[in-house]
């Protein structure tokens, strides 16, 4: 079935074009197109993984020509690994589950069929990018993906807030995706093709040199840093918030910030067999990304927000997985499909509760345990399964990332991974807290959402509850067998220690997080680290010096410099051109009119002049003719006597 | 079909000229007539265009390099003209001329259908109408001849009718000083060309116009640097590069729209063309000098214009500054000499006719609404005002920026890609110091884009529109626009379009190289 593959993407694609040209008409307002698309879709996708979990694990890529430039080549196609067979399941399910959602969620929408054409947009793209066998497809896809995700962040546009927030996630990946595509650049132009496979190959036989290998690595996780927030680039990940929520699923769980982690998995090799600087570039941005977006999720009252910076901090947990090496791709990218259904069942959740309570704030919220139960429930499930606890999915794909990393030698990896393990709990339990236990703080009458909305929810929670088993060593972790690197899958003996200290880990941050938020306080306990707090409030202040420090000068002063410049220097130079020409011409016309034409005056001037003088002698008068002629005679005459 | 062989294009480059004629006999008041005779002589001259494509061997070679070269031109026809000097009435097209004379055509056909409804004050339908039938021919028949003198009457017989369009059917304003500056600049530019026109007939031998012929010239190195700068000078004012770029915002934006789609669609890429067809191949050594510093160029034109497009607080400006950033995505390719790199700059410059054409259209159309071009004055809500112009303005201007799945996006990333690696003996640490500026312009680019679109088409209504009736895009917009809108998504698609015809002839090209 994986020959078909391609059908996956070109589904929603043409979900796409119909809905938004036909979607009025149609059942459900268009939504029925789209869901169907990616009903199919998935389909299909549970078929091409059924071949894998058959044991046929080879590769299978397909592949046509899409246009040719000289020697390049360059081709669309699929490529459909047990890494991307994964991937189309978690992408089309969360899709599907997104979508069957949104239709009580948007209901009341006024753009509720250009909302589900993005969508499918959305989905079609990122399904491109996960089955694209080379990178120019992949990179079509890559963008396709940031720009759905700004039309869908600044969904409600009428505020300028949220189309803000579109703008910044646009333009900060975008930053990201320079590097990326000049990395893309290094590998065609060493290798001269862009196919997947043929690089892949190519790095392991070392035809490419080291350090070309290293820039390329370091400037494709480039594309990474921005489009999976990243440290320096996650800032826009938190605004992304703007979008409606089921969005906020998708792009956390499944489409957008996937893709960063999913093209480092892809195409791995370049990593593993670049210089050692590759990934240990890639291991200290994720250490740093994963420690101080899980501070800033401590902080956050919004609870949206809370998530979003778990999202950035899980997602360096799996950037961090795969920066361990060989040994570290599984792990890496097992947490990539746990989280996906975790983190669409958090925000799902989230989504609920902000759809019965109109708020975001957790300080308005609290009791709602009673009138949501079922909202309550997955959504602890959701908080479990993140904070690591056994045997939800989280705990199995996030131990074996922080085990890997100590076995690998990687001490600050497993430091900082650990530590964050501890903070992860910590920030969820009090999310948990404040949002479900206690007094009902809001106003308004908060209610169970219709079955539409929860059962996505319970269909999810079921998936976190499960979902680690495929990587846990004692079901035969049938994960490694489809996703793993090299020619083997590893099985190290798993070590029941380790799994020790992640549940200590995990069960100290929620303790902690118990003992400070079981009572609801009016002023949230953290406050009392007085200026952490205040660096933590203001986001360690990058959004300041970024917005101060580069958008904003850019924008209006430098902008304006360059204006200025056209207007004054350059075309100054051009007024001052034809200045001087003109000016050039006066000075022309005078000496023209002066000296040039002046003599030719002067000359007519005498000529009629002396014109002047001897029209006397030609008056017409006989008798003054006479008179000459006899005064003309007499000297003559005298004349002649004389000589 | 051995007549329309060789009678085809000059079919397609003198109906709009015979038009001219016929409308300028037209009685004065049948206003309609007029109008629908320029739209017949235009579509008739599409109608060859795309006759001409069924009988165009795609697989052929460019008009490039040796004598094979002869054979590569296709629909050539090839009569004495002044046999004094030796210049010949020659045309024909190649894999380069292709799709830049069938984008005129089709220009021009809906910048005449777009008229059918709108014609700009004050007036006087036969008179524009003649002009832009002019214009048309002069635009097309650049990119057909092949002879330097008949290259020259073309490129000149264009200045004519776009002045007065500009001057006389402008915006009340600055249209008199916007007419004045574009004739004058682009003529100064033009005195140069010729100079070096004429300096290589003289330096040929024997004497010699022909621009095939003229290829294998082998002019020694010093005479083609000095030749170089004389069509550098002409290419470079209408392409137009930086810092010669100031009369083009200027002109684009007082020029009325049908023709502020011409400049932008059509008459830019005469410039580029100019380069592709002429300069590289007949002064190749010359090039190799000189290409880096049309690369140093290019990419300042990128950044310089891209900053400068989020100063502007004129709709119609600042589409206008963007053109100057996207021609030095094309001038980029050309300057690496490579085959990606001047593959990506005429695909660059379908996709910028495309793409602006359209953008310059829905200027018109907004400011036809909203009797003003001042975004702060439009104040946002067109999305709600006028729901599908609005969204015909983000499709297109998501394009401009590049958006992989349509038009804008291949041009620039296959220049940058040719940046990556330019042609042999240019130095590469240059143009991948290039290639990252360039880069960084795309982020600009994006940003301004956006928040030009934040400004016109979202948030709510200002209160001052919200009691206007603004009539959305009508059905005659709908029929000059969808073939521009289908094309934007379907050059995104399948760049083999282009690239299928181009790819041969530009082969041929850097085989000089």
């Amino acid at each position: 079935m994986a020959e078909i593959a391609w059908l996956v993407p070109v589904l929603p694609l043409v979900a796409f074009f119909l809905v938004l040209f036909f979607g009025r008409r149609t059942p459900l307002r268009g939504a029925g197109i789209s869901i169907a698309a990616v009903a199919v879709a998935f389909l299909i996708s549970m078929t091409i993984l059924f071949r894998f979990v058959g044991g046929d694990l080879e590769p299978v890529e397909r592949s046509w020509t899409w246009f040719q430039i000289g020697s390049f080549e360059f081709e669309i196609g699929t490529y459909i690994d047990g890494l991307a067979a994964v991937m189309l399941i978690v992408v089309t399910l969360v899709s599907l589950l997104v979508q069957i959602y949104s239709i009580e969620y948007m209901r009341t929408e006024p753009r509720f069929t250009w909302y589900y054409a993005a969508l499918s947009l959305f989905t079609g793209s990122m399904l491109n990018l996960v089955v694209a066998n080379n990178l120019i497809q992949l990179l079509v896809g890559w963008e396709l993906v940031g720009i759905c995700s700004y039309l869908l962040i600044g969904h409600w546009w009428e505020d300028k807030v949220n189309s803000d927030a579109g703008i910044k996630a646009f333009i900060t990946t975008k930053t990201g995706d320079v590097p990326f595509l000049f990395g893309i650049f290094v590998l065609i132009v060493a290798t001269g093709t862009a196919n997947i496979p043929h690089i892949t190959e190519a790095a392991e036989h070392g035809e490419i040199l080291t350090p070309l290998l290293t820039v390329g690595a370091i400037l494709l996780f480039g594309g990474a840093i921005g489009k999976s927030a990243q440290f320096p680039l996650h800032v826009w990940l938190p605004d992304a918030m703007a979008g409606p929520t089921p969005v906020s699923a998708l792009i956390h769980a499944a489409t957008m910030v996937a893709a960063g982690v999913y093209l480092v998995g892809r195409i791995f090799a370049v990593f593993v067999h670049a210089g050692p600087v590759a990934l240990q570039t890639v291991a200290t941005i994720a250490s740093i990304t994963m420690l101080i977006a899980a501070l800033l999720a401590l902080i956050q009252d919004d609870i949206k927000r809370v998530l979003a910076y778990s999202t950035v901090s899980q997602l360096a947990y799996m950037i961090a997985g795969l920066s361990l090496g060989e040994e570290g791709y599984t792990p890496g990218l097992f947490h990539l499909f746990t989280h996906a259904w975790f983190k669409a069942l958090l925000f799902l959740g989230a989504g609920a509760v902000i759809h019965a309570v109109h708020t975001n704030n957790m300080s308005l919220m609290g009791g709602l345990r009673k009138p949501m139960p079922v909202t309550f429930w997955t959504f602890v499930i959701g908080a479990a399964a993140l904070s690591g606890i056994p045997p939800l999915a989280g705990f199995w794909s996030k131990d074996e990332i922080i085990s890997t990393a100590f076995r690998t030698g990687h001490y600050w990896v497993w430091a900082v991974a650990l530590l964050t393990a501890i903070l992860t709990a910590f920030y969820m339990t009090r999310a948990v807290l404040l949002t479900f236990f206690g007094d009902y703080r809001g106003q308004g009458h908060a209610h169970e959402m219709p079955r539409v909305m929860t059962g996505p929810l319970v269909v999810l929670a079921g998936l976190s509850l499960v979902a680690g088993f495929l990587g846990a060593p004692q079901f035969g972790a049938v994960f490694a067998e489809w996703v793993h690197f090299g020619e083997a899958a590893h099985h190290e003996p798993y070590s029941y220690g380790f799994a020790a200290v992640s549940i200590l880990g995990a069960l100290a941050g929620l303790a902690v997080g118990y003992r400070l938020y079981s009572r609801w306080r009016e002023r949230d306990p953290l406050r009392r680290l007085g200026p952490v707090y205040t660096v933590l409030d203001r986001k360690y202040f990058l959004d300041d010096v970024y917005l101060q420090g580069i958008v904003r000068p850019t924008q209006y002063r430098l902008s304006a410099a360059v204006d200025w410049s056209n207007r004054i220097i350059l075309d100054g130079l051009v007024h001052s051109f034809a200045w001087f020409t003109r000016l050039f011409s006066r000075a022309t016309d005078a000496v023209d009119r002066n000296l040039v034409d002046g003599a030719v005056n002067r000359v007519a001037i005498g000529t009629g002049w002396t014109g002047g003088l001897l029209r006397y002698i030609q008056s017409g008068n006989v008798q003054r003719y006479a008179v000459l002629l006899f005064v003309g005679v007499a000297i003559l005459a005298v004349i002649f006597t004389r000589v | 079909m051995d007549w329309f062989d060789s009678w085809a294009i000059t079919l397609a480059v003198f109906l709009p000229a015979v038009g001219a004629v016929v409308v300028t006999v037209v009685p004065r008041d049948r206003d309609r007539l007029v109008r629908a005779l320029g739209i017949l002589f235009t579509g008739a001259a599409l109608v060859v265009g795309i006759l001409m494509l069924f009988g165009y061997d795609f697989s052929a070679p460019g008009a490039f390099g040796d004598g094979s070269a002869a054979r590569a031109l296709q629909f050539e026809a090839n009569l004495s003209w002044i046999s004094v000097i030796d210049a010949n009435y020659h045309i024909g097209i190649d894999g380069v001329s292709l799709p830049l004379l069938e984008l005129t055509l089709l220009l021009g056909f809906l910048c005449m259908v777009y008229t059918w409804r709108w014609l700009p004050e004050p007036g006087r339908p036969k008179a524009f109408v003649a002009l832009l039938l002019i214009l048309q021919t002069g635009m097309s028949g650049t990119f057909i001849a092949f002879d330097l003198v008949l290259f020259f009457v073309f490129w000149e017989l264009v200045l004519v009718p776009m002045y007065f369009l500009i001057g006389y059917w402008g915006y009340p304003g600055r249209r008199e000083y916007a007419a004045i500056k574009f004739f004058l600049y682009t003529l100064f530019g033009s005195v140069f060309m010729l100079l070096s026109f004429l300096a290589m007939y003289f330096r040929s031998e024997p004497h010699t116009f022909d621009i095939i012929a003229l290829q294998q010239g082998g002019f020694d190195p010093t005479f083609q640097n000095l030749a170089f700068i004389g069509l550098f000078l002409g290419f470079a004012i209408k392409v137009p590069m930086w810092p010669f770029h100031t009369w083009l915002p200027d002109a684009h934006t007082e020029a009325p729209t049908v023709g502020s789609v011409h400049l932008a669609g059509i008459l830019l890429k005469m410039g580029t063309y100019g380069f592709v067809r002429i300069a590289l191949p007949v002064l190749p050594d010359a090039a190799r000098v000189w290409a880096p510093w049309i690369g140093v160029l290019a990419v300042i034109a990128i950044v310089y214009a891209s900053l400068a497009c989020l100063a502007q607080r004129d709709l119609k400006r600042l589409i206008a500054f963007s053109s100057v950033g996207h021609m030095g995505f094309v001038m980029l390719g050309i300057a690496t000499l490579t085959d990606v790199g001047i593959n990506a700059a005429i695909f660059g410059m379908v996709a910028h006719g495309v793409i602006t054409g359209m953008l310059f259209f829905l200027a018109g159309s907004v400011h036809e609404r909203y009797h003003t071009r001042e975004i702060a004055e439009i104040g946002g809500g067109m999305l709600q005002k006028v729901p599908f112009m609005a969204s015909i303005l983000a499709f297109t201007a998501i394009a401009s920026l590049g958006l992989p799945g349509l038009a804008g996006f291949w041009g620039e990333v296959m220049a940058l890609l040719s940046s990556y690696s330019p042609a042999e003996g240019l130095s590469v640490t240059l143009f991948r110091v290039l290639m990252v500026f360039g880069g960084i312009g795309t982020i600009l680019t994006a940003g301004y884009f956006l928040w030009m679109l934040q400004r016109v088409n979202l948030g709510v209504v200002p209160d001052r529109w919200e009691p206007k009736r603004l009539a959305d895009v009508n059905a005659v917009e709908w029929v000059a626009w969808a073939p521009l809108l289908v094309g934007i998504l379907l050059l995104g698609l399948v760049p083999g379009l282009i690239l299928g015809i181009t790819s041969d002839a530009v082969a041929s090209l850097t085989g000089l190289f």
